[in-house]
């Protein structure tokens, strides 16, 4: 630890659940790296997962993580590379074990641990947690969680980096958690190597920083980057982020040499802005980070130095993220060709809105857009020309009822022999009807988790 | 003065949190970030998406790295899995702030008038790797 000059490469290898499937294997394979982290969710995914779990007790977790990790075990263990990855959703137990069985399909029985972070889920502590007077309240709308509870689907804390450290203390090489925050995937193994305290606020934010660079992929190294995009190199194999940090904190963004995107200040400051709220108060469990105060400096050929950054204590309090069922929604699709195709687009728009309620349904929102002219810019795209070439009327419903969604998405297809001409694309079938599983953010005394997190490390 | 569009002077990137949509604008040229400054104020903001946005407009400067935030509430029709929106998540909403007017010098004008467009010429095979 006493080695100023000793550098820890955390990359990444994954931003989301369905992102390239490839890139965590470019990344273990393509250069020197010590950690791989592999963020699997979003707001949405826990409640996903929470209904596949209630279908089938083994899922609730990214299931894509397993064969990849029975692909990439033995050059991470040949490597010493250590990963680090909220695979584990709703059942990190159900990802460890299938984890530990890709090992030994592997072949690394005997030369690799597991560690399974677990106690984020608050589920089966919910009403318990509401007797003792944790209110839950909405963070926005400020309203208390009793108001819903009983349509929740999913209720998990956003925990810290504590439990990925001491997996790592106990010699854990695959370190499967449920909802830590995406951040500490990054910072957790700085603090390991570098043994920052709790109190060391701006190494720590430093560490948030690098964290949430690396959490959403390649969206930092030139995927998604609006500044001269059409000069992006070679981004069939994007080189994915990979921070080399120091003792001190201060680090490079980089990716591996012959990989293609690039790293430069502005597909970095893309990054950082992206998400933000107030940027001199980005929350984490561990730290406050200030990112007004982070310093940018383009070293060039691909190398972007991260240096300046200061923090503040953490707060009291660990976030909450809840999923609650909130009705049912579908969107059906048509396409419709020139002349006057958003002509013909807006009266079937009429015909089917009055045809809806003729039929007696109650939405609670119908909403149109035409795809190709202001679905994405609204108003601002103006009125739609007449010579536009085609197109697409893109119609979404939501209401209380299964039953009244449904009956919306079999009023898609008749449109196209009972409305106006020259309409064509509906070869998908009917529109599918989804649950709406709304977000419920809230807080929560961090005592009042932090007690129940455990760790438990394995032999493979 | 002379008034010309947003996407000559700045690069964006949004996103998402609940019904609330972020813009992050960044100036292609540290010489301008005043001149963005002084002109993206919130009230104009606003005001430009006001179709759009049905709460406030919130502004933070994060002049170390030439750029601001705009956070746009009741911006993405519920947000998350509640809104009907083709673009829910907001992943696209900045790009409608690129069409707001800007009153620059006439010099200023020139310079980026080709700026943040993709090039008349440029050939999209060349997207690919090899050369």
């Amino acid at each position: 630890m006493s080695d100023e000059s000793r550098l820890v490469r955390v990359a990444s290898g994954q931003g989301f659940w369905g992102d390239d499937l490839e890139a965590p294997v470019r990344q273990v394979e393509g250069g020197p790296i010590d950690y791989l982290m592999l963020d699997y969710l979003a707001e949405v995914t826990m409640s996903i997962m929470q209904k596949q779990r209630a279908r089938d007790p083994q899922a609730g977790y990214a299931r894509d993580f397993v064969p990849l990790m029975e692909r990439i075990f033995p050059a991470c263990v040949e490597r010493g590379v250590r990963v680090v990855t909220n695979a584990g959703g709703v059942n990190p137990l159900g990802c460890a074990e299938a984890v530990a069985d890709a090992g030994r399909r592997a072949g690394v029985t005997g030369r690799a641990k597991v560690g399974l972070v677990s106690g984020d889920d608050l589920m089966d502590r919910l009403d318990e947690l509401l007797r003792d007077g944790h209110e839950l309240t909405h963070m926005e709308i400020g309203a208390p969680l009793s108001e819903v509870r009983d349509r929740v689907q999913s209720a998990n804390a956003y925990i810290g980096a504590a439990p990925i450290v001491r997996a790592l203390e106990l010699g854990a090489d695959v370190i499967v958690t449920g909802r830590s925050t995406d951040t500490a995937l990054t910072y957790g193994p700085l603090m390991h190597e570098f043994a920052w305290s709790d109190d060391d606020h701006d190494r720590l934010a430093a560490g948030v920083v690098a964290g949430h660079i690396n959490e959403c992929g390649a969206q930092s190294t030139g995927g998604n980057c609006m500044a001269d995009w059409w000069q992006v190199p070679d981004l069939a194999q994007v080189g994915f982020p990979i921070v080399e940090v120091s003792p001190d904190g201060t680090f490079i963004v980089t990716k591996h040499e012959g990989s293609g995107g690039w790293v430069t200040r502005a597909s970095v400051t893309e990054q950082i802005v992206y998400e933000m709220g107030d940027p001199s108060t980005y929350i984490t469990p561990d730290v406050i980070a200030d990112f007004t105060s982070i310093q940018l400096d383009d070293r060039g050929n691909h190398r972007v130095r991260v240096h300046g950054i200061t923090g503040r204590a953490r707060t009291d309090f660990l976030k909450v993220s809840i999923a609650y069922s909130s009705g049912w929604k579908a969107t059906g699709t048509l396409t419709y060709a020139w002349p006057d195709a958003a002509a013909k687009a807006r009266a079937a728009d009429v015909i089917l809105r009055e045809r809806l309620q003729r039929l007696g349904l109650y939405f609670d929102e119908i909403r149109t857009e035409l795809v190709g002219w202001d679905s994405t810019h609204g108003t601002l795209a103006g009125s739609p020309p007449a010579d536009l070439p085609e197109v697409q009327l893109r119609i979404g419903v939501r209401a209380e009822q299964r039953s009244t969604v449904e009956r919306f998405t079999r009023e898609i297809a008749p449109l196209v022999l009972t409305g106006p001409p020259s309409v064509t694309g509906f070869a998908g079938g009917r529109p599918r009807v989804q649950e709406i599983m709304a977000y419920w953010p809230a807080l929560i005394r961090r005592e009042a988790v932090e007690p129940h997190l455990a760790v438990d490390v394995k032999e493979v | 003065m002379v008034r010309i569009q947003l996407v000559h002077l700045a690069h964006t990137r949004s996103g998402d949190k609940g019904d609330t949509a972020n813009v992050g604008v960044i100036a292609y040229d540290p010489e301008h970030y005043e001149l963005l400054r002084s002109q993206l104020t919130p009230e104009r903001v606003k005001a430009h998406f006001a179709s759009m946005v049905h709460g406030g407009v919130e502004r933070f400067d994060l002049p170390n790295l030439g750029a601001l935030n705009f956070l746009l509430h009741g911006a993405l029709g519920g947000g998350g899995t509640v809104s009907l929106m083709n673009d829910a998540q907001g992943k696209v909403f900045s790009t409608a702030l690129l069409r707001m007017e800007i009153e620059v010098p006439a010099d200023v004008a020139e310079a980026v008038r080709t700026r943040g467009r993709v090039p008349t010429d440029w050939d999209p095979r060349s997207a690919g790797g090899t050369e």
